[in-house]
This record gives C-alpha cells, structure tokens and sequence, in this order.
C-alpha cells in the first residue's frame, strides 16, 4: 500500500507537550520528564514522540552537538567527510539507545561535537552560528538519506516513531542531566509519521515542540524561506522554530516581541490598548512582520540555552497550563502532566492566548 | 462511601468499576484519566486527584465532585446532574450542555458555556466563582452563566470577546463590567431586583458548596447580558 501523503489523510488532532526548567539551574535526569508524558498517552497516536534536553553536555559545552539520522553506513560516511571539511570534530559516537519492541526500524543514529573551521568561517565571511545553520539547511536539503535533527550547544534533542514514554526509554534519558526538559507526543494530522517528522525540531539550540496546526504555513514559509531557511519536511511546526531564529538570532527581536508577531492580539484589541508606548509597538510588530503571524491552534514550548518560552495562540484554541514549585517550572497540555512531575506543585495557572511564559535560568550557570 | 483507587487504571476500567458498584464512591489517586463519569445517571462520585479531560461527558443525573482542579471540557454535552469543583476548571466547560449544573469554586478557562442550550424544563447552570477567560459564552444558545469573580484581584472578571455570537439564555457577571466589551447583539445591562431575585437562587447554592457570605456576595452590582432578540443574525448568512 502507498503511504499517504499530505492532503490525503487526515486525523483529528491531539499532541500532548510538557516541559520543566530549573531556575537555579539544578540538574534533573530526563525520567521526570518522560513519565510526564504518562497520563497524556491518549492524546498521542505512537506515530511520534521526542524530548530536547538543555544543559546535557557540559563536556563538550563549546561544541555544536550535531545529532544526526542516516539511512545507512555510506550515507553517513559520505556525510563525515563533508563535516571533515568543514569542522574540527572533537568527538563522534553512535547515541546509545535501548532496544525495546515499541521503537522499530530506527535509523542509523550518531551524534559529533564539532566546531567550524576558522578558515572556513573566514573566507565565508560568515558568524559561527549562521554557518552552523546554513550547514544544517545544506545537509537538510541536498544529501539524501541524511538528517540533522539537533544542531545547538550543550542541548540536544531526541525523537522517534512511537509513544513518548517508549521514545524516552529508546534513547535512554534517564542517563543524562538537564537543568530544562521538553517533550512531545505526536498525532500527526497531515503528514505521515516519520522518525524527522517527530518533534522537537530544532536549529541551533532553537527547540520547539508544538500542539496544534498553523492555518497559515504556507505564508509563513513563503515569507522565510526568502531568508535562506529551507522547509524540507512538510510539516508545520518546522516553520516556527525558523521563524523564531529569524526574528530572535537574526532581527534582534526580544522573546517577548517574538511573542506578539507571532501570535499578535487582534487589531480591535491593540486599538483599545491604554499604554500607548506598548500599543505602538504591537502596530509597529504587526505591520513589519505581518507573514509572520501564525494562525490556527497552537500551543508550544520553545526551548533555548538558559531557558523556556511558552506560548498559545491568540485564540488559546489548545491547552496549556504552568506550575510551579521551589526552583522549578512545569509547563504542559494537561495538569496531570504537571501532577506527575511534582504533585505539590503550586500555583497551577493558564496563560492567556498570546501570552508568553518566559522563564530563564538564572546567569552564569548555562553553556 | 465505598473508596477505589484508581492509580494506573485507564478510563474504561474506571468507568465500569464505577458502573458496577453500588452506593456512593470515592475515586483516590485520580491523574488525567478522562471520559470519568461519562453518561452516568444515579451516582454519588467523589475524586481526589485531578480528572483528565471530557469530566462528566453526557452526565445523565449522577453527581461528581472534584477536591481539586479539573481540566478541560467539563461536562461536555450533560444532560442532568451536577459536577462540583472545588478549584479551577480549563478550557470549554460546560461545552454544549444541556442540562443540570456546574458549580466551580476557581476560576475557568476560555470559552466557558460555549454553545450552552436549553429546552424548556432543561435549563442548564453554571456558577464561575473566579474569573472566566476569553471568549465566555461564546455561541450561548440557552441556560445561565454566573461570574462571581472573587479574588479577581487586577484580573477582569472575563476575558476578551465574551457572549461572541450569543442568542439565547442569560449571563451574570459580579461587576459593573466597565472594562467588558461587549459585541453589538447582546444587551449588557445593570441587574434590577427581578433578575436579583432569580440570580439569588444560584449564588445560594454557591455560598453553601464553598463557604462564602451569600448576603455580601449580593451586595456587588451585577451586570446581565442578554442577547438582543431571538434571532439577532438572521441577516449574516441567509435571511431566515
């Protein structure tokens, strides 16, 4: 039988995200985080499920952590010697995984600590991490059989075709030490399941793992894909972790700004503002960025070094509830989620649609 | 009042634990299972633990009370009966209701009382003590909503867009309403004695489950929307 492709198929929607962050920046292992995922199995299909850690390499901290899927041996050899050309690699390794009946037909998974050349960068003429993201985009695009699923420093992502909790037990996270967690499980709704279709998707430390669907991928990736960023997997949540880079890394937008591009309030709302310093600013975010507003449902959770951003849509048409406790924050689609990670969590609120929930660790503890 | 953990039991298996036993129970343990209590008519449930999603589904008559936040959709579509929480609720509570009543001691989500009917002697309550989100009523086609918004604090007392497309039923909120905009089909108005007399009723049965001053609560203006005529968009799509 022929795999559906989009437009063909469709599935009503679930997904389930969860997350938790130190402000302290303590270190947690990456079981808390997956049992999260436990009470909301039922809103995933097993067609997907992943987890970004922060903090997880201080070893390597200086290091671009490529994370890496091939489709076999030759692909990844041929892929190494492009790296070779490009980066000093300081260390490469196949992830260790688990085997377990639920996670099947993986690929072949490898992970290199890298650092670009400066003789590369130089005649480039290029900042180390806008080579690091153009060199992502490269292999993305034009090598076959070869995927780059995380790209930041001292993070890194892990996804696969299959429940969260059995995603979790797979890459084996209760071995590694994060100060921020995030979590996906998936239900894809228009877009068959595979291994780089699960989220987080990430560039560069960038992570997003997203609940929901964007009405308007398509003029989204129409107005990003003029910067040089290439949509190569069909799939919607994709899009917003480039538009994140675009507006943070590469406009110098803050999170929050970010925020009101992306989910921006209604114009009757901005209208009503009182604070017209703020009001001219939302105008100002709307009329300079309006490819960028992103309509439909959608809940995430935007991971980076040294912190979090969670974010709804304006409409708040997906779930989200916040937590926390001590130094900790909990992000997730459902308080059960929450309940699990800490069940004397307090102050359980939900944020508004387009209200952002930025929580960073605090300074001099991140890679 | 017969106890039954439910730790690692799906929803299928609560449910028919549920159904199968006689007399009041207790659900301990409870984490996110969903569908809790789905269609039932002649039950005393009590849950400790957060319920997952779809609480109360179809709720025929039986009563359920949560000793602690409940999640989205709560009572989704009930018929009759009466769910009780003792904290917050999410998103679209009281999705569809027909019938019975919610009482919430916290606040609730966006787009609490969406598309909420009634039918003659089906008429539907929902008591918010907190603040309700966004979108409040939204579609509202029949049956009471109260906001009482205690400890609203620097919050309103409902969100952006309440009563969106509303054409039936009656809405009470706790405040003169000064910040609320309202969309042009709905009449917002100051209560009078007559509609005191009939909001007395709910905010009684409120004070009772929680603990508050009934007489102290009434004291506050409150504001009563109504929409403007029976069919208030015959004009938006064909005329009918």
């Amino acid at each position: 039988m022929d795999m559906k492709m989009e437009g063909q198929v469709r599935i009503p929607s679930g997904c389930a995200i969860a997350a938790v962050i130190s402000k302290e920046g303590y270190l947690m292992s990456g079981e808390m985080i997956c049992n999260a995922m436990k009470p909301m199995h039922d809103r995933s299909n097993g067609l997907g499920g992943g987890f970004a850690g922060y903090g997880i390499y201080p070893q390597y901290q200086d290091f671009y952590a490529l994370h890496m899927f091939f489709n076999e041996r030759a692909t990844r050899k041929n892929c190494e010697s492009f790296l070779k050309e490009r980066f000093e690699i300081v260390h490469s390794e196949i992830i260790p995984t688990r085997k377990i009946p639920a996670i099947t037909d993986e690929p072949i998974i490898w992970r290199y600590f890298v650092s670009p050349l400066k003789s590369v960068l130089a005649s480039m003429q290029l900042d180390e991490k806008e080579f690091v993201a153009r060199t992502v985009m490269q292999i993305n695009t034009e090598m076959k059989g070869a995927y780059v699923f995380s790209s930041g420093k001292n993070m890194g992502a892990f996804k696969a075709v299959g429940f969260p909790e059995d995603v979790g037990m797979f890459y084996r996270l209760e071995e590694y030490q994060g100060y921020s967690w995030t979590a996906h499980g998936r239900y894809p709704t228009n877009t068959p399941g595979w291994w780089g279709g699960a989220h987080p998707f990430t560039l560069l430390d960038w992570s997003i793992v997203h609940n929901g669907e964007i009405s308007s991928y398509d003029a989204n990736r129409r107005f990003i894909e003029m910067f040089g960023y290439k949509c190569t997997l069909k799939t919607d949540t994709e899009v917003i972790t480039y538009i994140m880079d675009y507006l943070i890394r590469r406009q110098g937008l803050t999170l929050g700004e970010a925020a009101s591009v992306i989910a921006a309030p209604f114009w009757s709302t901005i209208e009503r503002k009182k604070d017209v310093e703020d009001k001219n600013k939302h105008i100002y975010l709307r009329t300079l960025f309006p490819s960028l507003l992103i309509t439909g449902p959608f809940s995430i959770v935007l991971g980076f070094n040294g912190g979090l951003m969670a974010l709804n849509d304006r409409l708040k048409l997906r779930s989200m509830v916040v937590g926390e406790k001590g130094d900790k924050v909990y992000i997730a689609s459902e308080e059960a989620a929450i309940r699990t990670m800490e069940p004397e969590a307090e102050n359980i609120w939900a944020p508004a649609g387009g209200e952002p929930v930025i929580v960073k660790v605090k300074d001099g503890v991140t890679g | 009042m017969k106890k039954i953990n439910i730790v690692d039991l799906d929803y299928k298996t609560i449910n028919h634990k549920l159904r199968e036993t006689e007399g009041d129970i207790t659900l301990c343990g409870c984490c996110g299972q969903r569908f809790i209590a789905a269609g039932m008519s002649d039950k005393n449930i009590i849950i400790e633990g957060v319920p997952g999603n779809a609480l109360g589904a179809y709720l025929n008559g039986a009563s359920v009370t949560v000793n602690a936040n409940a999640q989205d959709a709560v009572g989704d579509t009930m018929n009759e009966g009466k769910i009780v929480v003792h904290g917050h609720i999410g998103d679209a509570a009281g999705y569809a209701m027909r019938g019975g009543k919610i009482f919430v001691k916290g606040n609730a989500g966006y787009r609490a009382g969406i598309h909420m009917k009634a039918y003659k002697e089906k008429q539907p309550v929902m008591v918010i003590g907190g603040t309700a989100g966004s979108f409040l009523g939204e579609y509202q086609a029949g049956g009471i909503i109260v906001v009482l918004g205690l400890e609203a604090k620097k919050h309103n007392i409902v969100g952006f867009f309440p009563c969106t497309g509303m054409h039936g039923g009656k809405m009470f909120l706790r405040s003169d309403c000064k910040n609320v905009v309202f969309p042009n089909q709905v009449t917002a108005r100051a209560a009078k004695d007559k509609d005191l007399d009939e909001l007395t009723e709910y905010v009684r049965e409120y004070c009772a489950l929680f603990g508050y001053d009934m007489d102290q609560l009434m004291r506050s203006p409150f504001t009563v929307v109504t929409p403007d005529s029976k069919n208030p968009y015959q004009q938006m799509y064909v005329a009918n």
